[in-house]
């Protein structure tokens, strides 16, 4: 199973990105082989759509779980189409985060906003 | 002969400046007018004009269809979006739609090698057109939830291109994004209208540096004008910008506005400024339109 989480750093000891379509990087971890890659996030630089793009990323690496603090409605309608299971983050690291999915401490996320758009409204 | 075929914007950086006071009376003092109202998200000078006979014409967008017998999956549509509108969905080997995210402009469907994106419409607002004394009313109204009034921006000034005899007031949206640019974007003159607070000043300075980008010739009405210090007065003095007349905060004028009646139609003494403001535009106006054609 692959396991996608966005990451502020290219380590296993970074932090849960707080943003999804707007992280700098995204982690994947293989959780048979426990081994791990990093992917730049090309929509960071978006003008729109970032969520949608990020999204899409996720799914072009075949990923079956993603680890997020929240999502928007348009990247959820993507992973949900993509058939990938969205997991609440908790607080902590993302080998902290991988650990407590493999414990099947996490929950899925079930609240998506519709969006962030008018934050500088 | 006089040229009366200019094309005037009444702009400002935050709402509430005097936008609307300031097209509306213009308009209505320059006798055989247009008034545009661009501010699609709020339309509110037909408030005031009260327009007959109006005539209502539906706008809408492009929105591409996917075929999808036609379609083999290349995906080129989704790496072509530059807005992210389309997404890719491996297990069914489609692209899929977002809606609300699609620029309408059209990539896809001339990006696809099988024919499989086709376009059909999506109504976004409408634009309204009506008679209110020698005025001739425009409004663009955009459907609550919209991204973009572009289309209908776009639809309003198109039309007033063959307005070829007379003035034409375009009220524009607040703020310098791109709502805005699109309507000054083939204009003469931009009025930029400041209100004499901190933060008029600051919003009159976003605005003064978008017409200076647009390279369009321009000039201030201080609105709301007390006495003592006019902090947006003090602005157009150190940037050296040209004043073209001042409205004075007064209850009167505040209540007629209030009433959504038009002041100059009720008053002979806001008809003599509004008059007086009027000349001095179109006199800057068409001065920087002869300019402008003999460079």
């Amino acid at each position: 199973m692959k396991i996608a989480i966005p990451v502020d750093e290219q380590n296993l000891e970074s932090s849960v990105c707080p943003s999804f379509g707007r992280a700098p990087y995204f982690l994947f971890y293989n959780t048979v082989t426990k081994e791990s890659y990093y992917i730049d996030n090309s929509a960071v630089a978006s003008q729109g759509g970032a969520g949608i793009k990020a999204a899409q990323v996720i799914a072009d690496q075949g990923t079956n779980v993603l680890i997020v603090p929240r999502c928007g409605e348009n990247a959820e309608e993507v992973l949900r189409k993509s058939e990938i299971f969205i997991y609440k983050s908790i607080q902590g690291t993302a080998k902290q985060n991988i650990d407590a999915f493999e414990a099947e401490q996490l929950v899925l996320l079930n609240d998506f906003h519709s969006g962030l758009h008018d934050h500088g409204k | 002969m006089e040229n009366n075929n200019v094309k005037i914007a009444v702009l400002s950086g935050k709402g509430g400046t005097g936008k609307t006071l300031v097209s509306v009376n213009l308009a209505s003092v320059a006798g055989e007018s247009i008034y545009i109202d661009c501010d699609v998200e709020e339309p509110n000078g037909h408030l005031f004009f009260k327009p007959t006979a109006i005539y209502q014409e539906d706008i809408a967008v492009k929105i591409p269809v996917v075929n999808e017998s036609l379609c083999s999956g290349c995906r080129k549509c989704v790496d072509f979006c530059k807005f992210n509108a389309l997404a890719f969905i491996k297990i069914k080997n489609k692209p899929y739609i977002f809606e609300e995210v699609c620029h309408s402009c059209g990539g896809c469907m001339l990006i696809c090698p099988e024919k499989a994106i086709s376009e059909r419409e999506r109504y976004i607002g409408k634009v309204q057109k009506g008679v209110s004394g020698n005025v001739t009313v425009n409004s663009g109204i955009l459907n609550t939830g919209e991204e973009s009034g572009i289309p209908i921006i776009k639809k309003l000034l198109e039309e007033s291109a063959s307005y070829e005899d007379f003035p034409v007031f375009i009220d524009c949206p607040p703020g310098s994004a791109c709502m805005v640019m699109e309507s000054i974007k083939n204009v003469d003159y931009c009025i930029l209208v400041a209100e004499p607070t901190v933060f008029g000043v600051h919003n009159l300075s976003m605005v003064y540096d978008l017409v200076k980008l647009f390279g369009k010739p321009y000039g201030v009405v201080l609105n709301k004008c007390l006495d003592g210090e006019n902090p947006a007065e003090i602005f157009c003095i150190s940037k050296n910008i040209p004043i073209l007349g001042r409205i004075p905060f007064d209850p009167e004028l505040g209540k007629l506005n209030s009433e959504a009646k038009i002041a100059v139609r009720e008053s002979e003494r806001f008809r003599e400024l509004f008059l007086s403001l009027y000349k001095t535009i179109m006199k800057e106006a068409r001065h920087e339109t002869t300019a402008d054609s003999k460079r």
